[in-house]
């Protein structure tokens, strides 16, 4: 019997995530910019590390239109510079995307069929916004209708009203995001996986984190209005959704901007090969990929897919919660993350300790990977063992890896 | 046949109908003239006939003879629409049949509308479903400026979707919004001056007379204008107005099309609209002939399916039987009334002067006091005002209709009243004391009328001096807005006086249904049942709004617990208490109805009477319904009281379904289509089931079926949903409610 190889992490990297709007300062960089950005950065951070290696770059995007069509991975390994033989494919698992590229990446090392890949996505908002790919799930009324097709912020909405979260609760969860995202800044803890991102003259254009803020208090985000209240009422989706819940008498609206994840622009990447390639190359590893599942819940609440995804993880690696002590529970919505700790009873201590999307945006097709990175980099900090990364995602799937510091 | 025409004028088609003629000018008209009917539709003779004309047209653009052509009808109406005998009939394992049929109208209006030269339709009158699709396929409508002149494709509320092209058309024409709100999910019908408005009709005339003229003159006017041939969708550079599916202004809206759909039919089942909805959006993105292959598809899958065969029943069959008089004795002479008493000016009384007064009858209105009186005429006043303000109607018409109304205290105003309809308090010593006082004003042969909603007709009799012509009038509130008209016939009522009801009643422009005496009739008697199984449900501990949500889910248009606040909860406490006393007077013991204890103590204990004093179900402030009572969920929501939702749903169809039954039983009511008429109407069964007694006749897999659904819901919801030793027999020997 042969052995199963493992997948290490043998580095992972992030750029800064850039307010996601013609303001921010990545709105003039093109998506394949931040990635082949990164993929230098790879190179120069592991010198030893021989392109010609590579088998694959794996990208997660969740609009792989516009910007980000034509397959941006082959064409981000062909602009890096990487030998012709580094193939590159771009996935869609919605949200999960970042986090499905560092799986299936894992995966196929385990499989033994390949030996170093770098997964990761990356996901240009300002420059693609959401929604540009059209779809049957929302755009086919017939679809719609079967699925019963609502857009996640009234989901999300449905999560806390069903568990009696008020707009004050949902608001407390968000202002601790932001402020444990500016202590981590300030502390320095993002350091080590940001690579900051520079123009063609090596000029500097975003190092840091461009949406936290440390001043949100409850009374200001108390002021913002209801993001989902208008589409759930003139939109119909309401209706849908209790339609299903008809036990709810009314979805109470208590989701917006300064509760749910901002819309962002960056990019990551996850540098994945087994024992002996990491070996030959010099490569030091940080973590192991334990176990990695998807999952699902109902679709129209959509969002409580973390859950089943972390249990059947956790089953794999034959760990309890319990054992886990950091998460990354992707903060899409403060409901999200309040719901996961619910069901699967984990002090908010353990999860999201260096904050999360709330405090600084979820670039879509990024941001598992992202999370990756967060986390090993706190596993080494706090010199623990065990942590979780999930995200919720589109379609009610779920998505979880558990990572072991080495 | 022959198609050919060398003659000119009067070929040789006549007989067909769809006749083909053409002038010295060089102008074709294609006469729509079923010689078998009194209107035309879609039927076979209709397609054989078009068929032959669509050759004939095309040869003679091809020899140069014909440079336009005029669609035009000889019958009073334009076309009539699809041929509902035969779309009925059609089985569900014959999709492939309804798909050719609907490729092979629209495959000849498509050529008609390619024919290369200008086609003009002459809209004479109305031009409904079908009609207007032939009119759609033409380049330029004409249509005579007369309000009673309906154009509309009201397909939707049959069950059914414009096959013809009216989806693909209306949506290249007006853009997928419009086509969807204007004219296709909602079936509006418009006149031809709001039509025109719409866009739907370009060139209006004064006349019938003057519609094929005026058509055939933009006909000849146009011979040599290459776009006037064409359709807008066939010209270089079309585009779909507001954009197709792919269009971010389209596209950003889209997500919310099916998601108010379902709002607004509040979850229930309507496979109509669905596929008109989807037809439209489906379409909008392909080209034309693809999109009416794909409108043929969805035609088909609903013309095979049961809901369009459900509400053909109800809203075409039964409504033609309601509506015709086939209830109506045959003997006594058409009657028209001139002048009407009404007694008690209160809501109902104030509704049904109204009524009258609307369709151009005299009205006494007459209360204790004139003040009451006027109040009572005010609410015609606030109506019409309304009508004005909206440009429904002129000031002037509004005024002729308002001084037809007589308010007055003095009974002897009634002096040379045709009818009487009494609507005070529903308490039979006063009803009793109304008529006595009219009795000694009007002439022997007025009809005499109470509008009671649950005391037994025979029992009033007994307060009038001629029980022959006393008959009930169940009027439903609000009167200008409910269409039906439930006549109840006591035991001495004659042929004479319900012959006269009805006269009155389709007089009004309302729907009679004729039932036999019995406590509660037939409408109050149903109505019950439905609202008291939502209290028993809420008693079980289900949750409120599951409740609430099953009724209108399963197509109530409002919860249970909405309508007992509306009705006030101590209603159905008060008929049973009245039926319990009678039962007893009888000798009989009622067993207990499940849901009235709930209703008490909301009453005694709780204090929750009904919206009318601010406190219910729900709360009430300023009027306006809020949130349910908070501690109803405390009261009475027990967690372990989980039923499956579709079991829900059920309980409300076969709770007023199985009274229904017993109606039949009991000789309450003797026709399905004034049970189904009356349970949609005045009641609210889910019109998607095509009513009361189409739901028990035709429910999936026969009456044996529904039999057995019935004990399955008594095995576990009670015995109250066990069909009678009466209905088991008939279902058994699949005879249906009627002989």
């Amino acid at each position: 019997m042969t052995v199963q190889p493992d997948a290490f992490v043998y580095d992972a990297v992030r750029t800064p995530r850039g307010r996601g709007k013609s303001s921010g300062a990545l709105h003039e960089i093109k998506p394949i910019d931040l990635v082949t950005g990164l993929i230098h950065s790879l190179r120069e951070r592991n010198p030893d590390l021989d392109p010609a290696r590579i088998d694959d770059v794996v990208l997660g995007v969740v609009t792989p239109v516009g910007d980000q069509g034509m397959d941006i991975a082959k064409t981000a390994a062909i602009a890096a510079g990487l030998p012709d033989t580094v193939a590159g494919v771009q996935l869609n698992r919605f949200c999960a995307s970042g986090l499905e590229a560092v799986n299936q990446a894992a995966a196929r090392v385990r499989s033994g069929f390949e030996h170093l890949i770098l997964a990761g996505g990356v996901e240009s908002m300002s420059r693609v916004p959401m929604g540009q790919d059209g779809g049957a799930w929302a755009m086919d009324p017939a679809t719609a209708i079967d699925t019963n097709f609502v857009p996640q912020g009234i989901g999300a909405d449905l999560i806390a009203t069903r568990r009696g979260w008020s707009r004050e609760d949902v608001d407390t969860y968000a202002v601790e995001s932001q402020r444990r995202a500016a202590a981590a800044r300030d502390e320095g803890r993002f350091d080590g996986s940001i690579v900051p991102v520079r123009d063609a003259n090596g000029l500097l254009v975003l190092d840091h984190d461009e949406t936290i803020r440390e001043d949100a208090s409850t009374e200001t985000l108390g002021k913002l209005k209801a993001s989902f209240a208008m589409i759930g009422d003139m939109g119909g989706f309401d209706a849908v959704a209790l339609e299903k819940y008809h036990e709810v008498e009314a979805i109470d609206h208590v989701h917006h901007a300064g509760n749910s994840s901002g819309i962002v622009d960056g990019a990551a990447l996850v540098l994945i090969g087994d024992e002996a390639t990491g070996a030959e190359l010099g490569l030091k590893p940080r973590a192991r990929i334990v176990a990695t599942a998807v999952s699902g819940a109902d679709p129209t609440i959509m969002l409580t897919g973390p859950t089943p995804a972390v249990r059947k993880a956790l089953a794999i690696a034959g760990l309890e919660a319990s054992d886990i002590d950091l998460w990354e529970v992707n903060e899409a919505f403060a409901a999200v993350p309040m719901n996961v700790m619910a069901e699967l009873d984990i002090p908010h201590e353990r999860v999201n300790v260096n904050g999360g999307a709330i405090a600084m945006g979820h670039p879509l097709g990024a941001t598992g990977a992202m999370l990756v990175a967060t986390l090993v980099d706190e596993l080494e900090r706090q010199d623990k063992r065990y942590g979780v990364v999930t995200l919720c995602v589109g379609g009610g799937m779920g998505i979880a890896t558990v990572i072991e510091k080495i | 046949m022959n198609a050919q025409n060398e003659t000119g004028v009067n070929g040789d088609l006549d007989g067909a109908a769809v006749q083909y003629e053409k002038d010295a000018e060089g102008v074709a008209t294609i006469w729509l003239d079923d010689p078998q009917a009194s209107a035309n539709t879609m039927n076979e003779r209709y397609l054989a006939a078009m068929g032959d004309v669509v050759d004939a047209l095309e040869k003679d653009i091809a020899d140069g003879s014909v440079k336009g052509v005029v669609v035009a009808s000889r019958k009073k109406t334009f076309f009539a629409g699809g041929d509902l005998v035969a779309l009925q009939s059609i089985q569900a394992d014959q999709g492939a049949e309804a798909f050719e049929m609907v490729e092979k109208v629209k495959a000849q209006l498509r050529r008609l509308e390619t024919c290369g030269v200008p086609v003009a339709a002459a809209i004479n009158g109305a031009a409904l479903g079908g009609g207007l699709e032939i009119a759609l396929a033409t380049h330029h409508r004409v249509a005579v400026d007369e309000r009673s002149v309906k154009l509309g494709l009201p397909e939707v509320s049959l069950g059914l979707l414009p096959g013809g092209g009216g989806v693909t058309r209306t949506v290249r024409m007006f853009g997928v919004q419009s086509a969807l709100m204007d004219w296709l999910l909602q079936g509006q019908q418009r006149d031809p001056k709001r039509a025109i408005d719409k866009g739907l009709v370009d060139e209006l005339v004064a006349t019938a007379d003057e519609v094929v003229p005026a058509a055939r003159a933009w006909v000849l006017a146009h011979g040599d204008d290459a776009d006037a041939a064409k359709q807008p969708w066939d010209r270089d550079g079309y585009r779909l107005p507001g954009g197709t599916p792919t269009t971010p202004k389209l596209a950003s809206i889209l997500p919310s099309f099916p998601a108010n759909l379902r709002k607004q039919l509040k979850g229930a089942d309507y496979p109509a609209a669905r596929a008109i909805m989807e037809t439209a959006i489906e379409g909008a993105g392909v080209d034309f002939d693809t999109a009416s292959r794909i409108e043929s598809r969805h035609f088909a899958t609903l013309a095979t399916g049961e809901n369009a065969k459900d509400m053909i029943q109800a809203f075409f069959f039964d409504m033609q039987a309601v509506s015709s008089g086939a209830l109506r004795p045959k003997g006594p002479q058409k009657s028209k009334a001139e002048r009407v008493g009404v007694l008690g000016a209160g809501m109902m009384g104030a509704g049904i002067a109204y009524a009258c007064a609307s369709r151009g009858i005299d009205v006494v209105l007459k209360d204790v006091s004139v003040e009451n009186a006027e109040r009572g005429k005010a609410y015609s006043t606030k109506i019409l005002d309304k009508k004005v303000s909206r440009s429904q109607m002129t000031q002037e018409v509004a005024d002729e209709m308002l001084a037809r109304i007589t308010p007055t205290a003095d009974a002897a105003d009634l002096a040379g009243c045709d009818v009487i309809i009494e609507a005070v308090f529903e308490n039979s010593e006063l009803k009793a004391k109304v008529f006595a006082e009219a009795e000694q004003h009007v002439g022997g042969d007025t009809l005499l009328c109470s509008n009671t909603s649950t005391l037994p007709i025979t029992g009033l009799a007994k307060g009038v001096t001629r029980p022959r012509d006393f008959i009930g009038l169940h009027f439903f509130s609000p009167v200008d807005k409910m269409k039906l008209v439930e006549i109840i016939v006591g035991e001495e009522t004659s042929d004479e006086a319900l012959a006269r009801a009805i006269d009155l009643v389709q007089q009004i422009g309302k729907l009679p249904i004729v039932v036999n005496d019995s406590r509660g009739f037939y409408t109050s008697r149903v109505f019950g049942t439905y609202v008291l199984e939502g209290a028993a449900m809420v008693e079980e501990g289900i949750e409120p709004m599951s409740v609430e949500r099953a009724g209108t889910s399963a197509g109530f248009p409002s919860g249970p617990l909405t309508l007992l606040d509306e009705v006030t909860l101590s209603l159905p406490r008060h008929v049973a208490d009245e039926a319990r006393k009678a039962a007893e007077a009888e000798g009989v013991t009622l067993p207990e109805t499940a849901g009235l204890a709930l209703l008490e103590r909301m009453v005694d204990e709780f204090d929750r009477p009904g919206r009318s004093s601010g406190r219910g179900f729900y709360d009430y402030a300023d009027g306006a319904r809020g949130r349910l009572w908070p501690a109803l969920r405390e009261t009475f929501t027990r967690d372990d009281a989980s039923v499956p939702f579709a079991d829900l749903q059920d309980r409300f169809r076969f709770a007023m379904a199985l009274e229904t039954a017993k109606c039949f039983e009991e000789g309450v009511i003797t026709s399905t289509a004034a049970a189904n008429i009356g349970s949609i109407f005045g009641i609210g069964f889910p019109p998607n089931r095509g009513g009361a007694a189409r739901f028990i006749e035709n429910y999936p897999g026969g009456m044996s079926a529904f039999v057995a659904r019935a004990d399955e819901l008594a095995a576990s919801y009670g015995e109250r949903f066990t069909p009678s030793e009466w209905l088991r027999e008939r279902a058994a020997a699949e005879k249906g409610l009627v002989e």
